[in-house]
């Protein structure tokens, strides 16, 4: 009896970790579109760390519960500590640990530095279910929004007594950047939190009531990525989807160019 | 601290008493375990809903329609308001109502007296009280369901402002105020649940059951019960300070300026992150108060059934106290993205990796418990080392999501949904099955059938691998929780097979659990019956009779001489030495 559970429970430890290692090592992440290629690194390094834990410990549990099932006439060792051999695997731990972590927050700091002096800044405010996308236009300054303001037209709430505001572009569910030149962008909400998530930039960053929260990256490619939301904001969260449309630096000036600003709508 | 518990006074007679407001833990942690089955199935029948939902998203299936007619429209098609219900009952229910109560009010109070050596809890009004405070959440919570708007809608979290204000969901209407008010019923209960537990494990252990004599299950529950009462209160102030802000007019969470359906709320000066910081204050030590059970019983099971003493008692004991206070300087790691300051997100990081280093010393300890053992692969043993796997897979995606920047890419998406239902909602599972089968002869009299058992070890621990194992890819590829319907992005199409692969081991998994409901059932009637010591183990509870009577023992207390793990002492003639046998009596080889 012992024999048949011992052989299903080490075989099947077997097979996941077999087929755990195959499936890990697909290509699961979309493609990459943004200058965040030491995040993947990162996931690419991590993965191989534990997956090197995931394999010994498994391995080894099913190679224990194979060998040591319970036999006729065969007695249990009486062993309760080894100080060495506890201390190693401590120590051990510890220091994969502090390596990991330290090259996370290197990253992590990297990832959230002060954006380049020349980055395009772009306002991205999320609502119940769509994203509000504003361009600064010529003047390169956003003008002022006011929540009373806010009307059906109007869903920033934009100042038109600003003049700043007159040049602002206003799309909604659409991102227009340019390939190479880092981008800042301005995260809002003007209700719930939502999140602005794009799985192919390695970019996702809640959207506050009552916060602006900067971002910044830099494109790589050309083409057009999905924008989610990842965080629930109620009944139309799961269908709260934009595009980043990212272009030549000349196909952007042309886009730009082409949409009206703010006061001509 | 006795007051009339020494000696055998009378069990109640009338059955009133006697079951339902009875003041005996051992009754109380069957009708707190019992309760939480039930809620378990209703949590479950609810996964098994989002399930067909994610893998069907938009087929017709009438047949749901006739069964669930306000939830399908007549085509067989979800309504979409209903999805975020689902979600978030399923996981308030499993998380509070299940996983914290069926091991740590369930197990903790049937054992804690059994195994400590003493009569009952130190104060059983109040733990009647708690049970029934605690039953009183579960009907507010059942109840939600049927209100106007329906159950609450916010997800598990219940971030505010879609939770604080009244126009922002379905759900957010009297549901999410019933799932506030039911929260509040099951705190106040876990916190009466949490004086008892502390209170008797300090103050009523036998003579000789020194705190380091004592089985690493009454360490997690002693843990737990701490972790309960430091972490709770700051829930409870959160949902009472939500409660005031979607009823009273108040700002705690809601800032100014939201406009929702067009209207401009008078809100203000409110910070949404504020709820977040209160919220995983509680829920990152509410995943320990899941998970430390189940590894305390666990270390118990395997070292009886492996025949060898759990491998360095005292770093088991250290870890557990390691992992409970790093527990409480870890809740930021869910909110790397929220917007907190990144400086903040750097010290979270830090110490969620610490924490790994507790658990991982556990894993190697149960390792090397299993090494040169004599291992019986007894129904709550398989459990019993399904944890130690579970553990270990879903452990080490937390090194992913401990590391801040990894988190950027996988935070709310999948792969998050699989870490931890491998390892916390797996390992609560287990722990409950494997303690359930392990302690079943002392609750009920009787032994649960072991060819189903086994039946149901091995339908449950493959579907569980496959339902969740493939999460972590879908997650990778960015497909993100909550969502009603996946293939409205491109990006998330081509994943549906692994969607429908996932939907279908989840049916089967639901149903294995039916093998569990009649084996239970059909056992408490018509079991083997069990003497008092049928796994040969050392702790206390099985020194008394099987089912255990009124007061635990009937002569006097047991006396303790040992710690809890003398299993292959060589030169004893048994391979175990009970720890109330005086050293005097212990038979040797030398004096047979």
């Amino acid at each position: 009896m012992s024999r048949i559970q011992a052989f299903l429970f080490a075989g099947f430890t077997i097979l996941l970790v077999v087929v755990a290692v195959w499936a890990f090592r697909k290509p699961w992440l979309p493609d990459l579109a943004a200058d965040r290629a030491a995040i993947d690194a990162r996931i690419y390094l991590t993965m191989t760390v534990t997956g090197i834990a995931f394999i010994l410990t498994q391995v080894l549990l099913a190679v224990f519960i194979w060998r040591f099932r319970a036999r006729e006439g065969q007695t249990a060792a009486y062993w309760h500590d080894n100080p060495r051999l506890e201390f190693t695997w401590t120590a051990v731990t510890a220091g994969v640990m502090t390596i990991l972590v330290l090259g996370a927050l290197r990253l992590w700091a990297q990832v959230y530095s002060p954006p380049p002096a020349d980055a395009l800044l772009v306002e991205v405010t999320g609502q119940q279910f769509a994203w509000n996308v504003r361009y600064p236009g010529p003047d390169g300054v956003l003008g002022r929004t006011d929540p009373r303001r806010i009307t059906v037209d109007n869903p920033l709430g934009i100042d038109d007594q600003d003049p700043r505001s007159a040049d602002d572009i206003f799309l909604v569910n659409q991102l227009y950047l340019p390939v190479g030149r880092p981008v800042r962008l301005r995260i809002r909400s003007k209700d719930v939190i939502h999140s602005f998530f794009l799985p192919n930039f390695r970019v996702k960053q809640d959207a506050v009531p009552g916060m602006t929260i900067d971002i910044w990256f830099t494109p790589t490619q050309t083409g057009t990525f999905e924008l989610a939301c990842a965080e629930h904001c109620g009944l139309g969260h799961y269908r709260m989807r934009g595009f980043v449309v990212v272009q030549t630096p000349e196909e952007f000036a042309e886009t730009l160019a082409s949409l009206p600003p703010w006061s001509g709508q | 601290m006795h007051h009339g518990h020494e000696g055998n006074h009378e069990a109640p007679q009338s059955f009133l008493r006697r079951y339902i407001f009875s003041l005996d833990h051992k009754v109380i942690g069957i009708q707190y375990y019992l309760t939480a089955l039930f809620m378990m199935l209703v949590a479950g029948l609810l996964a098994m809903l989002i399930r067909i939902q994610l893998a069907w998203p938009q087929a017709a299936q009438p047949w749901l329609h006739k069964i669930l007619p306000g939830l399908y429209d007549p085509n067989g098609i979800m309504r979409p308001e209903y999805y975020p219900m689902l979600f978030t009952m399923h996981g308030t229910l499993m998380v509070f109502f299940v996983m914290s109560t069926a091991p740590v009010s369930g197990f903790g109070n049937f054992l804690i007296p059994l195994q400590i050596g003493a009569r009952d809890m130190a104060f059983p009004f109040l733990n009647m009280m708690s049970y029934w405070t605690f039953f009183v959440g579960c009907l507010v919570m059942l109840a939600s369901f049927f209100v106007a708007g329906g159950a609450a809608a916010a997800g598990w979290t219940a971030y505010p402002p879609l939770s604080a204000l009244r126009e922002a969901i379905p759900g957010s209407q009297w549901g999410q105020t019933l799932w506030i008010v039911g929260m509040v019923f099951f705190i106040a209960s876990f916190t009466m649940g949490g004086l008892n537990f502390v209170t008797t494990i300090l103050n009523l252990r036998t003579r000789g059951m020194s705190m380091f004599r004592l089985p690493l299950t009454i360490w997690a529950m002693f843990c737990v019960a701490v972790l309960g009462l430091l972490s709770f209160p700051a829930l409870t102030a959160g949902a009472i300070m939500l409660l005031f802000d979607r009823h009273f007019g108040t700002s705690f969470f809601v800032p100014s300026g939201i406009v929702i359906a067009d209207k401009l709320t008078s809100h203000q000066g409110g910070s949404p992150l504020l709820w977040q910081h209160l919220f995983w204050f509680l829920g990152h030590p509410e995943v320990y108060i899941l998970m430390l059970p189940a590894m305390g019983f666990a270390s118990d099971i395997i070292s009886v059934f492996a025949r060898k003493p759990i491998f360095s008692y005292r770093a088991m004991v250290y870890a557990i106290l390691a992992i409970s206070t790093l527990s409480f300087l870890v809740w930021g790691h869910h909110m790397f993205v929220s917007g907190m300051s990144p400086y903040l997100g750097m010290a979270f990081a830090i110490f969620t990796l610490l924490i790994a280093v507790p658990s991982a010393v556990k894993v190697f300890n149960w390792l090397a418990t299993l090494w040169r053992a004599k291992i019986h692969f007894t129904t709550p043993m398989l459990f019993a080392l399904g944890i130690v796997s579970l553990f270990i897979s879903g452990g080490l995606s937390g090194i992913w999501l401990g590391q801040a920047p990894i988190d950027i890419q996988v935070h709310d998406t999948y792969f998050v949904v699989a870490h931890f239902h491998l390892i916390m909602a797996g390992a609560a599972l287990f722990g409950v099955f494997a303690a359930t089968y392990y302690w079943f002869p002392k609750m009920f009299g009787r032994m649960m059938n072991e060819t189903l058992g086994k039946l149901h070890f091995w339908l449950t621990f493959v579907t569980y691998y496959l339902t969740f194992f493939p999460m972590h890819f879908l997650g990778l590829r960015g497909m993100m929780r909550r969502i009603y319907d996946p293939t409205q992005y491109d990006l998330f199409k081509p994943l549906q097979p692994i969607n429908e692969l996932i939907s279908i081991s989840a049916f089967v998994l639901g149903a294995a659990q039916l093998i569990f409901v009649f084996n239970f059932v059909w056992s408490i009637f018509r079991g083997k019956k069990a003497d008092r010591n049928p796994w040969r183990a050392n702790t206390l509870e099985w020194t008394t009779e099987s089912p255990a009577p009124h007061g635990n023992w009937r002569g006097p207390l047991p006396v303790v001489y040992r710690g809890p793990y003398e299993y292959s002492v060589p030169g004893a003639v048994e391979d175990y030495i009970p720890q109330h046998v005086a050293p005097a009596e212990v038979k040797t080889v030398g004096t047979r």
